[in-house]
């Protein structure tokens, strides 16, 4: 088993959570009004976690990069279709605007983080390095 | 440790189930549909089939089979996963997103979303107990069980990694066991207010 490794698989849970809860927050409250900061707050530190942990991610000089590739492709594929519809979900419904930019960034973040996690999980166990 | 590598012919077993993905494209067509229409009876089918299934599964899972694999040797437990786990792969996504965007959709046309409606609480409280649930089955278990899966995959799968990773899998299930009790609490209380 791989040590060492930075802690990318505890950062994308956190991004998840945090970027989860702004989700409910907002969708708590539609379709009234409401105050967008705690959602932007959410959004901008799940994004900033998703930075970071791409940029822990290339500090990474002996991984499996291959099997990283292959779950991580394939995960991007599955949650980005899922993504897409729950975003055709919020136009139908009529969500515009800031609350539309914010759902997707949201969604953004989430097709993104989950590849990170799933593909990072899978090759720390792998033997081969390249 | 060397009784933890355990000898085994490569397997040749899929990871994902491709032979299922029609399928899971129908479910999704059918469920991009229901929400195009904004139909009741649709909408409520994939909500209430999408859920039970979901809870059953979890409740199943958590509390019935998880215990039972606790207690398996890691060899059984292998063998186990590799017949078990791939169907998982395909199948929870599935229900989850059938079940989220159906009752969502319900809730609109309900007006139960309007923070004006009585149900509205409840539908808070389902939201929340869904983002938990979300957490737990997306940053817990959808990795181990893919990550069990790979290891399995190996010529020499590596007892010590499956195990670990099978632990945490277990622990999940139980702890969407007991957020499934929330969400059948909240629901029937939803449908009886």
């Amino acid at each position: 088993m791989k040590k060492n490794l930075p802690p990318i698989s505890e950062l994308s849970v956190l991004a998840l959570a945090v970027v989860v809860a702004g989700g409910v927050f907002l969708a708590a409250h539609l379709p009234k009004h409401v105050t967008l900061v705690p959602t932007t707050i959410a959004v901008v530190v799940a994004g900033a976690i998703v930075l970071v942990n791409l940029f822990l991610l290339r500090q990474i000089k002996e991984f499996d990069w291959k099997v990283f590739t292959t779950v991580a492709k394939w995960t991007l594929l599955a949650y980005g279709l899922i993504a897409a519809a729950l975003e055709y979900i919020f136009i139908k419904d009529g969500s515009r605007g800031s609350v539309l930019t914010l759902m997707t960034a949201t969604l953004v973040i989430f097709a993104i983080n989950l590849p990170i996690h799933f593909g990072f999980t899978v090759a720390r166990y792998s033997d081969k390095t390249n | 440790m060397a009784h933890d590598v355990i000898s085994q012919k490569p397997t040749d077993f899929k990871i994902v189930p491709t032979s299922a993905i029609p399928l899971v494209a129908i479910v999704y067509i059918g469920l991009l549909i229901a929400v195009a229409t904004n139909r009741l009876w649709a909408l409520d089918f994939f909500h209430v089939v999408g859920g039970a299934c979901w809870t059953a599964i979890d409740l199943f899972l958590g509390f019935v089979i998880g215990p039972i694999i606790g207690k398996m040797s890691i060899p059984a437990r292998m063998e186990f996963s590799k017949k078990f786990m791939p169907k998982m792969v395909l199948l929870m996504p599935t229900l989850v997103i059938a079940t989220l965007a159906g009752g969502f959709q319900l809730a609109r046309h309900e007006g139960f979303i309007l923070s004006s409606d009585k149900h509205h609480p409840w539908v808070v409280a389902s939201m929340i107990v869904v983002g938990v649930l979300a957490v737990v089955a997306l940053g817990f278990l959808e990795p181990a069980n893919i990550g069990v899966l790979f290891e399995l995959k190996k010529e020499h799968p590596n007892g010590e990694v499956i195990g670990k990773l099978m632990k945490r899998f277990l622990y999940t299930a139980g702890i969407t066991g007991v957020m499934q009790v929330a969400t059948l609490i909240i629901m029937t209380r939803i449908a009886t207010l």
